[in-house]
């Protein structure tokens, strides 16, 4: 698809350049959020939408593949202060081998832990696919200072994180400083030493949709490679119209410039239910080549149970017990 | 790690259980509270349009059939009907739960016997074939605070004839307030989609509605022709063809018939640059593609700010490779099948018309079913006012794009129409909207949102649109003298 | 020897002028002669209508209100004129007091017969009432003032744009009635007033397809009306038949249409 010309900052200046780490300058960040930050949202229309999809009814031979495919897709996470080495160890072990029994259940996607414990689990899943994903800057309010941020980030990626979840910075977003968040997402970015960078929205905290496709644009103009829902620690988090809201952003992107950003999904996210219809969001708002752990992830603590059962459940064709899958 | 990650993702076969709703091989007509048979002994078949199979025998009313519905409304009338206020509350809300209790039974025959996906039979016709009757049911007993002044008599009996794009829904939107108001009916379900009104007797019966209150008779165009002709007919209530609300109006004129008219349309959708851009392609895409464009207030013509037109038709094309075109009873299924052949040959020869006039069309690339009647979703770009396709009603799934430079070039493009049932602004300029909207020369006006429908909420045309408004307080008036 | 008289020619009121019939025909009442409306008179009243009506329904509700209360007081600064040419003083003092009373409908129509709808999601839902359009009214003779008058004053209430057909008893009065339109401020072309026998020319106005509405009397006979109608079906043309003297809401009501309007409320 071509780039639509004709308004001033649109197009191909989106596109990083060659050679620079620090792709961005402030300028062309600001113009790319100007520009495509200008469509507004209508919530009425974008909720009946997500329930549409919501109602797609996957079965059969299609549920099978997309219980695995979530499963693919997954950050395992833990992000307690009880959090020990002890319990990373075991949620690691879950992630390279979710189902010991069952070969076909594929490896989850990443661990997601406290830049403390990155170590530890950097330790446990070596010689595996999995990624170690790593909280910082301040997770989860973002409120301590920049330096102290990128210390954190710089302490992660030191102990072996191959990927970094910071929180944007919604302070500032809030007061309408919008070029302290970009540059600070930049800033974090070059930290990042070329780790995957996830930026966490926070979407329960920026008051609409409108400011929820505002701050996915602001965090990809910043660098980011993942645009991300929530900490998890607010309820109503990973919601349809929030997921398809920055779905949308990102292939107005895609479409504008050809880069591919992924999408994390996380908070609330329970059930297989949910999950599937997680997928069905972006093979409908985007293709089935964003299913990958590239560009799309769910962060969940306690969703892999539920989409084990589910496997089992249509294997064998009989429904589970929560008590035969182990409790982490 | 396994590899999991297909290149292609469908969703397999979600087909929705037939099972829900018994199919007899032959109707007959529901007159005075029982089947009877027609006197001319005729049937004709209905067909699934989705595998062309037939589905069962439905008999043809002739004009001693309608001698006898009219005549079994009208003793019912003057039983009693019109005065037992509370009475007719009370039975109007039995009808709205059994259609909520047997909602899952009406939504699969109404998809099978018309086309439509069962995702909107069972989300949009059904729910709101009861919320019908549950809204005026509340009126039944309430019309002294709806009319405060004067007095208000129902007329009598109301004949009524209905389309097949929405044969449960409109059976609701014409029993429900004739009903509520006193009148007793003699209903016409349309020749294609008469199932799911021949179901409704059984639910009029479980009801224990006074026999004659509700006749539905079966038939074709002369079946109709002969009810709006019958003397004994006080009111006429027709939605269809603004070609056959011509015949009617000239038919009743100078008898004195209460007659009412929801005919056909060619609505604007207008698209400014600063809307909502990703709704606004929801809202095409629903306001043409929503039951295969077989909706009369569809916004058939898409009236495009050029300035962002580029932008929108690539999101629009994006969307409609998306459609999912196939089996009704499919829960994925967005686009069903045409209603019938007839109106298959009718979108294909607009097709033609479009592509004759110059205008350039795009289809996606959807696999269609081997049998049945369907149609791809299809969009025309580079139309103009005088193209066939952008002045004549096609319903069907064909969307015409036009553009526009101003507010004011969009308003007169979109009242330059002998139509005006319903439009659609997208916009998110508050004074913007309010203003357009006002200068619309249409029944329905929906800003940022298009095909939204409610019992509370009148509907109805401007000129060759028709007349007389269904649906709210405004809906009871057509079926009352009021002095 | 006495100064002759300076006699009045009468002429139709289109579009805000006086002006000849295009056929040149006259008919005379009581020994005055009146010009006689022809076909393209009658195709000329409409189309000066559609502007008037763009015009006209583009003043405030307020506005209209207080230009149908200065036709009032233009009728009765032509008490005199307009008793010569009815049935007498009553008549003028009812067609001057139904006039005052539909100047007080157009601001408060869409209050009366419209409504916000509560439906059952997140919308904004109101109904209004909105002018139709261009109204044919095939004017009442009996009363010869109040005849044409009160469907008029109803129809102009109501926001539209009329074509006034006064029968040959009506002419003088009509005539009088054209002069209080013309210095009413009423904008030019929402009001046309022909005169002379309307046989042939009700039967143009009601098949005109740029006619929203048809005003019927109900004193014409079953089967002129039966014309009319079947005509005016081909535009889905709005019959409304409607008596001489009556004054009442429905009367205006019969010529607005309800406009639903829809918008999402959401954050």
């Amino acid at each position: 698809m071509t780039a639509v010309n004709g308004i001033a900052g649109s197009g191909a200046e989106l596109a990083p350049r060659e050679g620079t780490a620090a792709a961005w300058t402030l300028t062309e960040a600001h113009r790319a959020y100007r520009h495509l930050a200008s469509q507004s949202v209508d919530p009425v229309g974008l909720e009946q939408r997500a329930a549409v999809l919501a109602s797609r009814s996957v079965k059969t031979v299609a549920k099978d593949h997309a219980l695995r495919t979530a499963i693919s897709l997954l950050d395992l996470t833990t992000l307690e202060g009880s959090d020990t080495p002890g319990k990373v160890r075991i949620v690691s072990a879950r992630a390279v081998r979710p189902d010991p029994g069952d070969p076909s259940v594929p490896s989850v996607a990443a661990v997601c832990v406290y830049p403390s414990l990155v170590a530890e689990v950097a330790a446990a899943l070596r010689g595996s696919s999995v990624k170690v994903a790593s909280v910082a800057t301040g997770f989860p309010a973002g409120q301590v200072p920049l330096e102290t941020k990128l210390r954190e980030v710089e302490y992660a990626v030191a102990a072996g994180a191959d990927e970094i979840d910071m929180v944007l910075n919604r302070g500032a977003l809030l007061a309408g400083r919008y070029t302290e968040v970009i540059d600070e997402i930049q800033q974090i970015k070059a930290a990042c030493d070329g780790r995957h960078l996830k930026v966490i929205l926070e979407t329960g905290e920026l008051g609409g949709y409108e400011m929820i496709r505002r701050a996915s644009l602001m965090a990809i103009a910043g660098g980011a490679d993942f645009i991300k829902t929530s900490t998890g620690k607010l309820p109503r988090a990973a919601t349809p119209p929030v997921v398809l809201t920055m779905l949308e952003a990102v292939r107005d992107v895609r479409d504008e410039t050809g880069q591919r950003i992924g999408v994390k999904a996380a908070g609330g996210v329970r059930s297989a239910k949910q999950a599937i219809a997680l997928l069905v969001l972006v093979v409908e708002t985007l293709d089935p080549s964003w299913l990958t752990p590239d560009l799309f992830r769910i962060g969940a603590s306690s969703l892999l149970n539920d989409l084990l059962m589910q496997v089992r459940r249509r294997d064998s064709g009989v429904y589970q017990s929560p008590e035969g899958f182990p409790v982490d | 790690m396994t590899e999991v990650v297909a290149r292609t993702w469908d969703y397999a076969a979600a087909p929705e259980s037939r099972d829900a709703v018994t199919i007899s091989p032959r109707y007959e007509l529901w007159i005075d509270g029982e089947w009877s048979a027609p006197e001319a002994g005729e049937y004709f078949p209905t067909v699934d349009p989705s595998s062309e199979q037939e589905l069962a025998v439905v008999a043809a009313a002739g004009a001693a059939d309608i001698d006898r519905a009219v005549a079994a409304a009208r003793t019912a009338f003057e039983r009693g009907w019109a005065s037992d206020h509370t009475g007719r509350a009370h039975y109007l809300y039995r009808i709205a739960r059994i259609l909520q209790t047997r909602a899952r039974e009406f939504a699969v025959l109404e998809s099978l016997d018309g086309g439509k996906p069962i995702r909107e039979s069972r989300d949009v016709d059904i729910p709101l074939a009861a919320a019908h009757f549950f809204y005026y049911a509340g009126w039944a007993d309430k019309l002294e605070y709806a009319f405060p002044h004067g007095t208000r008599t129902p007329h009598g009996v109301a004949a009524q004839i209905i389309p097949w794009n929405f044969p449960l829904l409109m059976l609701a939107w014409k029993i429900a307030p004739a009903l509520a108001a006193g009148n007793t009916v003699v209903l016409k379900p349309a020749e294609t989609t008469p199932l799911t009104a021949l179901l409704f007797c059984d639910v009029v019966r479980e009801a224990g509605l006074p026999a004659g209150v509700v006749n539905i008779i079966t038939g074709g165009g002369d079946t109709g022709a002969a009810l709006v002709r019958h003397p004994g007919v006080e009111k006429i209530a027709f939605t269809g063809s603004t070609e056959v609300g011509r015949e009617i109006a000239r038919a009743v004129a100078g008898r004195g018939t209460h007659l009412t008219l929801e005919l056909g349309g060619k609505a604007a959708n207008i698209v400014f640059d600063d809307a909502a851009l990703d709704q606004a392609i929801e809202g095409i895409v629903n306001g043409i593609y929503f039951n295969q464009g077989h909706v009369c207030c569809a916004g058939s013509r898409l009236l495009v700010q050029e300035s962002v037109q580029e932008r929108l038709i690539a999101k629009l094309t994006d969307r409609m490779r998306r459609l999912r075109v196939g089996d009704p009873l499919d829960k994925n299924t967005d686009v069903g099948a045409i209603n019938s052949r007839a109106q298959l040959n009718r979108i294909s020869t607009y097709v033609r018309y479009g592509i004759e006039d110059g205008a350039e069309i795009f289809q996606p690339d959807c696999p269609l079913p081997a049998h049945g009647y369907f149609h791809p979703p299809t969009m025309f770009t580079g139309v103009t006012q005088s193209h066939r396709i952008a002045r004549e009603e096609i319903f069907g799934p064909v969307l015409a794009v036009l553009s526009f430079r101003t507010a004011e070039e969009a308003i007169a493009m979109a009242n330059n129409t002998r139509y005006g049932l319903s439009a659609g602004v997208w916009t998110e300029k508050g004074s913007r909207a309010l203003a357009v909207a006002q200068a619309l020369r249409a029944g329905v006006i929906w800003i940022n949102t298009f095909n939204k429908f409610d019992p509370s909420s009148p509907f109805g045309g401007y000129r060759e649109s028709g007349f007389g408004r269904e649906g709210g307080r405004h809906g009871l008036e057509p079926y009352l003298q009021l002095t | 020897m006495s100064r002759l008289t300076v006699t009045k020619t009468n002429k139709l009121f289109i579009d805000g002028s006086f002006v000849r019939s295009e056929s040149g025909h006259t008919f005379t009442v009581a020994g005055e002669r009146f010009p006689r409306a022809s076909r393209k008179d009658v195709r000329d009243a409409v189309r000066a209508a559609r502007g008037g009506y763009v015009r006209w329904s583009a003043l405030t509700p307020y506005n209209r209100g207080q230009v149908l209360y200065r036709l009032a007081e233009m009728l009765d600064a032509r008490r005199d004129q307009l008793e010569a040419g009815c049935t007498g003083p009553e008549e003028v003092d009812r067609c001057i007091d139904r006039v005052v009373w539909y100047a007080g409908w157009p601001d408060k129509l869409t209050q009366v017969l419209g409504s916000s709808n509560a439906v059952a999601g997140p919308f904004l839902n109101y109904t209004t009432a909105e002018p139709m359009g261009v109204v044919g009214i095939l004017a009442p003779t009996e009363p010869p003032l109040e005849g044409p008058l009160s469907r008029l004053a109803a129809v102009l209430a109501g926001g539209n744009a009329a074509v006034v057909l006064a029968g040959e008893a009506s002419a003088p009065a009509a005539m009088v009635l054209a002069e209080g339109l013309a210095t009413s401020d009423l904008p030019a072309g929402a009001a046309n007033l022909l005169t002379g026998p309307t046989q042939e020319t009700a039967k143009v106005l009601a098949a005109h397809l740029d006619i929203d509405a048809l005003d019927l009397d109900t004193a014409a006979d079953l089967e002129r009306l039966a014309e009319l109608e079947r005509l005016a079906a081909g535009g889905v043309t709005r019959v409304v038949r409607q008596g001489a003297t009556e004054q009442s809401l429905a009367c205006v009501a019969g010529f607005v249409e309800h406009k639903t309007v829809w918008h999402p409320r959401g954050i």
